[in-house]
């Protein structure tokens, strides 16, 4: 991994031959506005009156700010049960979240250890398995997996199964095990550690920056995650929240998008702080990805 | 026994992501319903036969093929194009520059069912709608409001847009990532050359930013075959197939039409779609190495 020297510019305006022109901060300034102006309409809007949110360019630019549109989606969700209740979606969402994370750390890096470690036969077809399978995408499988497992349906276990084990991740952890200095078990199977004692004391504690890649990319994708929980959910009671917004989204003929808005927003809220806490991992885990190839 | 350790995730992966593979293959061959106890009948290639002879399916699917390749064909240079430019523009130093590349990064942890919901707003109808209003007052009143989503002509590259918003600062990363890889020695020795600006990026940064490169076309061209999300919620398909993906189709087949056989016929068709083309990519990346 390259990702931790300085930038380029940085060297080379040391050395005084390169100097951000005011022409390159014009054009970031640009799309810092276009890339910003829709997570601020969001916020912006999630506090306006339904006839300010959609009003021209006058939404940009509120008037007034109310918090009703917060206040009305507690007063539906928080009790109905033909709806749902949005602590039952946030429920929902980060339970299956939580398992889907935890139990992929757990039994990924596991594979990803013993395919870069250890020797036995079919550990070459096993590896070739990994990669193929880190090509098919999701989507290619979601119509068998949905026929499978039909008799799970509307269960919290059926929405994080199919993700806990993933070829991405075993495949990431394996390239990271491969890159570690194999001296650093060889003290520990000295001192007689078998191959558990090992993984836990002395792998652990030195791969924390692949753990965090890891538990961050498979985050981003369960949490957002839409498909499947449509195709395996049709009770409110284990709807996630990105269907109960879907759903907001696909029913109303005349939208109330305030509403709308500020249930976007308690979607996007504890993903948003995640990010703003781990940006470094968030950008690393991600950049890391290219290395590969 | 250390190999004890493979077991759990060799046996998800065979049993969530092989399976389903072959699955889909014997699926795709015979007539199911979900939930019933109507026996399985097998049907050979009929539903392989229904995609490209059946008078009326075939038209779908083939519009539905025919969006994807737009969609690629659009999505996947400008999206390249702009996030190697951005990773360009943000690799230095300072307070502003580090507030943008957040900024173009932060739409990646914004759910695709998010993003829809706030362009389905700004894509509003009528003078009301953000996109309208806006392009209304930099025209000075020339711009007639759109329908963008209703329209044939513009919901597909509506679509497009919003996917390029969300998926940008993805590639910016790996973009950013591979310029940081490029041995600053490069460029001193082009310099000492005298090698102008616009020639260090045509003669260091981007012979540099191959692999990268090669990388990024194929992740964004997967993601253009599998793209569903977006157009399930904001368009369904619709106005008139103008916004068809193969992958809604293979939902809506499966899914809404109960129809698992036709479904999983389109899902093998994609599987070799994506297989193919990144046995393609290996090949072109051996090609730099010999």
């Amino acid at each position: 991994m390259t990702t931790d020297n300085p930038p380029v510019a940085t060297r080379r305006r040391r050395r005084g031959v390169d100097r951000t022109p005011w022409g390159t901060y014009a054009l970031l300034a640009v799309f810092m506005v276009i890339f910003l102006f829709p997570v601020y309409y969001l916020f912006v809007g999630s506090f306006e009156s339904p006839s300010q949110t959609l009003d021209g360019l006058r939404a940009a630019i509120p008037s007034s700010l109310t918090l009703a549109n917060y206040h009305s989606l507690s007063q539906t969700f928080f009790s109905s049960t033909i709806t749902g209740s949005l602590r039952g979606f946030y429920t929902v969402s980060t339970l299956v979240s939580a398992l889907v994370v935890a139990g992929g750390l757990i039994v990924n890096s596991l594979a990803g250890y013993a395919l870069a470690r250890m020797q036995f036969r079919g550990r070459r077809f096993l590896l070739l398995l990994v990669i193929v399978l880190v090509i098919i995408p999701f989507e290619a499988i979601a119509v068998p997996l949905y026929y499978m497992l039909n008799g799970l349906r509307n269960t919290l276990i059926v929405q994080a199964l199919p993700f806990v084990g993933s070829a991405f991740s075993i495949y990431l952890f394996y390239t990271f095990f491969l890159n570690l200095p194999p001296q650093l078990e060889e003290a520990a199977r000295i001192d007689g550690a078998g191959p558990w004692r090992t993984f836990v004391q002395i792998i652990l504690p030195n791969a924390k920056p692949a753990f965090a890649s890891v538990a961050i990319l498979s985050f981003i994708q369960i949490w957002s995650s839409y498909l499947w929980p449509l195709m395996m959910t049709s009770q409110p009671n284990v709807y996630p929240l990105s269907i109960a917004i879907g759903n907001l989204i696909k029913q109303q003929s005349t939208p109330n998008y305030g509403e709308m808005f500020a249930f976007g927003v308690l979607l996007v809220v504890p993903m948003a702080v995640f990010f703003v806490v781990f940006q470094r991992w968030f950008i690393r885990s991600v950049a890391s990805l290219g290395v590969k190839g | 026994m250390g190999l004890t350790m493979l077991i759990p995730g060799i046996v998800l992966i065979i049993v969530f992501m092989l399976i389903p593979f072959f699955f889909s293959i014997w699926l795709s061959m015979h007539v199911e319903i979900v939930g019933s106890t109507v026996p399985v009948r097998s049907v050979g290639w009929m539903f392989y036969r229904h995609l490209f002879s059946d008078p009326i399916f075939r038209g779908i699917f083939l519009k539905s093929l025919e969006n994807n390749g737009i969609f690629a064909l659009v999505v996947v240079p400008v999206q390249t194009g702009l996030a190697m430019f951005l990773a360009i523009l943000v690799n230095r130093h300072g307070a502003f520059v580090k507030f943008c590349r957040t900024t173009f990064f932060l739409p990646v942890v914004f759910p695709m069912v998010l993003t829809s919901l706030i362009w389905k707003a700004i894509l509003a109808p009528g003078p009301q709608g953000m996109l309208n209003a806006f392009l209304h007052a930099v025209t000075f009143g020339h711009f007639a409001p759109q329908y963008w989503l209703g329209n044939i002509h513009l919901a597909l590259p509506s679509i497009m847009l919003l996917s390029i918003w969300q998926g940008t600062g993805f590639q910016m990363v790996i973009f950013l990532a591979g310029l940081q890889g490029i041995p600053h020695t490069h460029y001193e020795a082009a310099l000492i050359d005298g090698a102008k600006k616009w020639h260090l990026f045509r003669d260091v940064t981007l012979p540099g930013l191959r692999n990268t490169t090669i990388f990024v076309v194929m992740v964004t061209t997967i993601f253009s075959l599998r793209v569903f999300d977006q157009i399930y919620l904001l368009t369904q398909g619709g106005p008139i197939n103008a916004t068809s993906s193969v992958m809604y189709l293979a939902v809506s087949q499966a899914y809404v039409a109960n129809n698992v056989g036709q479904g999983a016929a389109i899902s093998v068709v994609l599987c070799f779609v994506i297989l193919l083309m990144s046995l393609i990519q290996r090949q072109v990346l051996r090609e730099r190495v010999d």
